[in-house]
């Protein structure tokens, strides 16, 4: 996957936990839940669909690294480029 | 010095109301007699006293309903609701279950999004859904605006028949699909299926502080719930109730499952005639999800803030049978309808309409008309229906939803029908059942609303009109 694919993916995932997301002037570099209606519990449902869809086990101490668009993309490109 | 003479005036008017409680009390006892009215096994001073005393209670423990928001099968407000009655056309569908294929149903058609956004309700259950669009519109249809009341001071009390086999049998299907992986097994599951989550719900939607939990009580529980909610007022634990019944068990198959095991499903080529208690041809139950909350307020402060007021809950009862996992048992059904109206301080004559459990199936409906023979032995004026005919079993929402259709008959005067009754049961051949049409009254006193459930549990409640 592309680094537009991750990104699309992800925004994709948050769009099915809230489909009144806005993404308009969404900055990749701040955190995703001070700018979304976003908590813990919604987190955890993108770790759940990351492994549905793509089969990725992330573990606890890494869930950090999904803060932030851009921090999403640099997580998971290693981990999604074959797929 | 001008004395305080208002505690002595007090004293001389309550004295006064005493007085004229025995005097027509008295009146009416002498008016019984001739027509063959002799009191039973309840006789005697102290029931004499406690009718005195019901009808003496002091306002701040009159328990008056002041909203009502609801979701049924056929409607999503008390006005379309009662109208749909009235009319008697039943909107209960097919719906195409996991595993088991078609069956009739109850499904709720209702803003999902009026009072909280999409997201939440995905985070959420149905039932909390149900729960939130209910209290919301309860609330509204009171005219709260929570400046007469703190919300620490509000209490939530829902009665369900069960919860989390909705959210139990989808997330078993889930991990099927990840050969029953756990590690596909939802973070959602445990807040989603604890019993206080639809109350919970509620709590959260409107930033309510007081107490919330649920009521287990099988299909008696909403009118459990209601009960609750008196009681908790009585003690001045709470000084609002939002209480009343959810169910969201048109989701779940194994409740559908488990009734057609049972032999107690309802089965019919049109849905619309699959639920028809006290018909010969009755097949059992039809389940539906529905949900109604009440605001329930003490009449002082109903009347201070000048509520409308559907009616004062006069009188309730719970009472187990003691004997059997799934049967229904006439003496105990009519023992629970004695004790509700001994503790409202009325006779069974006084009661204008009686709003049957009955479900559909052949044991329960006769079960039930038993008891009635047996407690409304001679009460030409009293009326019966049931509303489950129109709109399925709403299971825990069932006995307020059925008793919020009966309500507006305080104003308008009229008895909706029991629908589908197209050759009644003999055994079922109660005097006085509105069948098929709605009936006109001169005027409608009191309400008996019976509602019983599985592993033996009875409740009733009556509701009296509202008299200042």
């Amino acid at each position: 996957m592309t680094r537009d694919d991750i990104k699309d993916l992800i925004l994709d995932i948050i769009a099915d936990i809230d489909e009144d997301a806005e993404f308009a002037g969404l900055d990749s570099d701040k955190p995703l839940r001070d700018q979304l209606d976003l908590d813990s519990m919604d987190f955890l449902d993108i770790v759940m669909e990351l492994r549905k869809r793509h089969k990725l086990q992330i573990p606890e101490e890494e869930y950090p690294e999904l803060a932030t668009l851009n921090s999403c993309v640099n997580y998971l490109e290693p981990k999604l480029k074959d797929q | 010095m001008v004395g305080d003479f208002s505690g002595l005036w007090s004293l001389l008017v309550l004295q006064g109301r005493f007085f004229w409680a025995i005097v027509t009390r008295l009146k009416e006892i002498t008016l019984c007699f001739p027509f063959g009215f002799l009191p039973g096994k309840e006789s005697g001073f102290r029931t004499w006293t406690l009718y005195i005393y019901m009808a003496n209670l002091p306002e701040n423990q009159r328990i008056v309903i002041t909203g009502v928001g609801l979701a049924a099968p056929n409607a999503a407000n008390l006005h379309d609701y009662r109208q749909k009655l009235l009319a008697g056309k039943s909107e209960i569908t097919a719906i195409d279950l996991r595993y088991m294929g078609e069956a009739p149903a109850g499904v709720c058609t209702f803003d999902e999004t009026k009072y909280r956004k999409k997201k939440e309700n995905k985070r959420g259950t149905r039932a909390g859904c149900l729960s939130v669009y209910c209290a919301h519109e309860a609330i509204l249809d009171a005219g709260i605006d929570f400046s007469e009341y703190g919300k620490d001071r509000t209490g939530v009390y829902v009665g369900l028949t069960e919860h989390g086999t909705v959210e139990t049998e989808n997330e078993v299907y889930n991990i099927s699909k990840f050969d029953y992986n756990v590690d596909y097994w939802t973070h959602h599951h445990n807040p989603r299926t604890v019993l206080n989550n639809p109350a919970g719900e509620v709590t959260m939607s409107l930033g309510i502080t007081g107490p919330h939990y649920a009521v287990g009580a099988a299909c008696a529980a909403g009118n459990a719930a209601l009960i609750q909610g008196v009681q908790m007022l009585r003690l001045d634990e709470v000084d609002l109730a939002l209480c009343g019944g959810i169910s969201e068990c048109v989701g779940s198959f194994g409740i559908f499952a488990s009734f057609k095991a049972q032999g107690a499903l309802a089965e019919h080529e049109d849905p619309t005639k699959a639920s028809r208690p006290f018909d010969r041809d009755r097949n059992g139950i039809v389940i539906s999800e529905g949900g109604c909350m009440y605001t329930l307020e003490r009449l002082d402060k109903a009347k201070e803030r000048g509520a409308k007021i559907y009616g004062e809950i006069a009188g309730y009862a719970i009472n187990s049978d003691a004997r059997d996992f799934v049967l229904p048992f006439w003496e105990r059904q009519a023992e629970c309808m004695e004790l509700a109206l001994k503790r409202a301080g009325m006779q069974p004559r006084e009661i204008t309409i009686i709003n049957t459990h009955a479900t559909g199936t052949r044991q329960g409906d006769v079960e039930e008309c038993k008891a009635l023979r047996r407690v409304f032995a001679d009460c030409p004026h009293t009326y019966i229906n049931n509303t489950k005919s129109h709109i399925g079993h709403a299971m825990g929402a069932a006995g307020v939803l059925e008793l919020a259709g009966n309500l507006p008959s305080f104003t308008d005067n009229m008895v909706h029908p029991t629908i589908n009754l197209d050759n009644l049961d003999p055994d079922c051949a109660l005097p006085n059942i509105v069948a098929n049409q709605a009936k006109q009254l001169d005027n409608v006193e009191a309400i008996l609303n019976n509602s019983f459930g599985m592993v033996g549990i009875n409740s009733v409640v009556i509701v009296k009109k509202y008299k200042r």
